[in-house]
């Protein structure tokens, strides 16, 4: 699907909503991830607002597309964008994380319409995704697979078994898409565990490759549209990210990854946010 | 004596079930030949998926299948079910509530020669302790045909505790399996022993030794070890006063725990657990290994007297 430029204009101002209130969101409930929630905000926002057959009226359907956010702690930005899909109500969003409410601190599928798996425990949603595209395959239904995972998930050994699978069984219906922003919980990727040639390792792998900017929002829709094209093997798109986007102090820095966000860092995240207004 | 391997069965069993229900789709992570899920292959390669070594891959990809309406079955040795699906058995299939069946083989010491490291003594304590996972675990040929068809009956998901051994028969065609359901396979008002898996044969053996002296045994199979069949256990206390439970398991957080917790909480009486010892075992000939770590039906008899000894003292 062609994106237009109205519709590029639309998710552009989206993704500046969803930064406003993720930060508003996380500082109030005084826990949860801006770090991944920021990188993962472009590609998140185009996949709901441009790229997935979903319907919120019918959030089970067996032909919908699939989507998995195996990051799951990025789960705040995906849940700005089913509220904003109207899979429930917004009022929900200032519940995350508490007590008897729905929006668990990583996705759950059973509690959260919308959500297609539970996922946190890193690299299992690349493996779950896996048997959702095989079902596809074996129902002959026409639904793609789309799965966000984080550069340092790609650590996990359970990413790769679930790469040879993929490979054998000739997936062409799994679009993976790497956030890269090349920033994890202790530190940078190269400082905690190098991930070397990115492309290589997959490609080796049997998967096509295709890279873009992780904050275009043309480039993700183009690179989806390429992704689609792929024949007989499954597809990894690397999206270049910063961790942290959009608020400078928080660009770049692991610290950011899970920090509960103070009044003083509230306020200077807000006026950031806010200037470009 | 008539006997036949379990995991002929079982494989047999999933070529029955597989005919009749399209959805049914057999994992293996390379040990087909061992678990005989080998033999669903043969009959539908197309519902057939060999992942190769990588059993959490296995079980992530059996929670996707199952998330699409697929009745996914996965299979490998139950010491690696455990200690390396666990993870998406616990974060995917069991938190979500998801229609996968999880067949554990060579459970216990059942694969001895292997050693240590492929005997599987922690996964009941394991399994147990996840929410919504049910567990059966399987005393015969028969009982594993119908474990298996009754593993349908339940929406989501359930561990099949299979075994190497080649086991004798208990029951017969005409048993009627019911999922939740203890079975009195003797009975008697002294004491009751009550055992799961290969176990059960160990506890009819003590039986009848002890009947030889006088002592009248009741005996009973637990196949579902959760849910347990709680009303069942605290009938054989009221009745009998004494229980012996035998597991090839760890004493720790298997049947005999299960049991304890339903009788402490409704009707205390004196109990042994007749189970490994919080101890690695090793290789060796299977029934050679059982009798050494007190898995035969002479400890039971032992561990019997033991627990009627305290049944008189505190009556």
């Amino acid at each position: 699907m062609i994106l237009t430029n109205v519709q590029e204009v639309k998710i552009v101002n989206l993704c500046k909503k969803f930064r406003i209130e993720l930060i508003k969101c996380l500082h109030t409930v005084g826990s949860g991830h801006p770090g991944g929630s920021l990188s993962a905000t472009e590609i998140i926002t185009t996949l709901y607002f441009h790229e997935l057959n979903v319907n919120p009226k019918n959030p089970n359907d067996p032909d919908r597309d699939r989507f998995i956010l195996s990051k799951g702690h990025a789960a705040p930005m995906l849940y700005l964008n089913l509220a904003e899909k109207g899979y429930f109500d917004k009022s929900e969003l200032s519940n995350l994380r508490q007590m008897n409410h729905m929006l668990q601190g990583h996705p759950c599928a059973k509690t959260t319409p919308g959500i297609d798996l539970s996922t946190g425990p890193l690299g299992l949603g690349i493996s779950a995704a896996v048997g959702m595209a095989i079902a596809g395959k074996l129902d002959k239904k026409g639904y793609n697979v789309y799965v966000l995972i984080g550069d340092g998930e790609t650590q996990e050994g359970i990413v790769w078994e679930a790469a040879m699978a993929a490979s054998k069984y000739k997936l062409d219906n799994l679009i993976v898409i790497l956030d890269h922003n090349k920033v994890q919980l202790d530190g940078t990727i190269d400082e905690i565990m190098p991930l070397g040639d990115i492309n290589a390792k997959w490609e080796s792998f049997g998967w096509k490759v295709i890279e873009t900017n992780g904050h275009n929002i043309r480039d993700i829709s183009s690179a989806l549209e390429e992704a689609k094209r792929a024949k007989g093997r499954p597809t990894i798109i690397i999206a270049e990210t910063v961790k942290g986007k959009g608020i400078s102090f928080m660009e770049g820095k692991n610290i950011w990854h899970g920090k509960p966000i103070d009044d003083e860092h509230f306020n200077l995240a807000m006026k950031e946010l806010s200037g470009g207004n | 004596m008539k006997t036949k391997q379990i995991r002929q069965a079982y494989g047999e069993a999933l070529v029955r079930i597989g005919k009749k229900d399209k959805r049914i789709i057999v994992l293996d992570s390379d040990v087909s030949n061992s678990t005989k899920s080998c033999i669903f292959e043969e009959k539908f390669p197309e519902r057939f998926f060999n992942v190769g070594i990588s059993e959490a891959n296995m079980a992530g990809m059996a929670a996707g299948l199952a998330t699409a309406g697929k009745i996914p079955f996965i299979n490998t040795f139950a010491t690696f079910m455990v200690l390396r699906a666990g993870d998406p058995i616990h974060s995917l299939i069991a938190y979500t509530n998801l229609n996968v069946k999880i067949a554990g083989a060579y459970s216990g010491l059942s694969d001895s020669y292997d050693g240590a490291s492929h005997h599987s003594l922690i996964d009941i304590a394991f399994m147990r302790a996840l929410p919504n996972m049910s567990i059966i675990s399987v005393s015969d040929p028969v009982e594993t045909e119908k474990s298996v068809k009754a593993c349908l009956d339940i929406e989501g998901p359930v561990y099949l505790r299979l075994s190497r051994a080649e086991m004798p028969y208990i029951y017969d065609d005409n048993y009627n399996f019911e999922f939740g359901k203890g079975n009195i396979l003797v009975d008697g008002s002294d004491l009751t022993i009550i055992a799961t898996g290969y176990m059960v044969h160990k506890a009819l053996e003590a039986a009848k030794l002890l009947k030889n002296e006088g002592i009248n045994v009741r005996v009973v199979n637990i196949h579902t070890i959760k849910p347990i069949d709680t009303e069942l256990l605290i009938k054989c206390a009221k009745e009998t006063r004494a229980i012996v439970t035998v597991e090839e398991h760890s004493i720790y957080g298997g049947l005999g725990a299960a049991i304890a917790e339903v009788i402490v909480s409704n009707y205390p009486v004196p109990m042994e657990i007749v189970g490994i010892q919080d101890v690695f075992c090793e290789s060796g000939d299977y029934e050679q290994l059982l009798n050494k770590y007190g898995l035969c039906a002479e400890n039971i008899v032992v561990k019997s007297k033991l627990v009627l000894s305290r049944k008189y003292v505190e009556k």
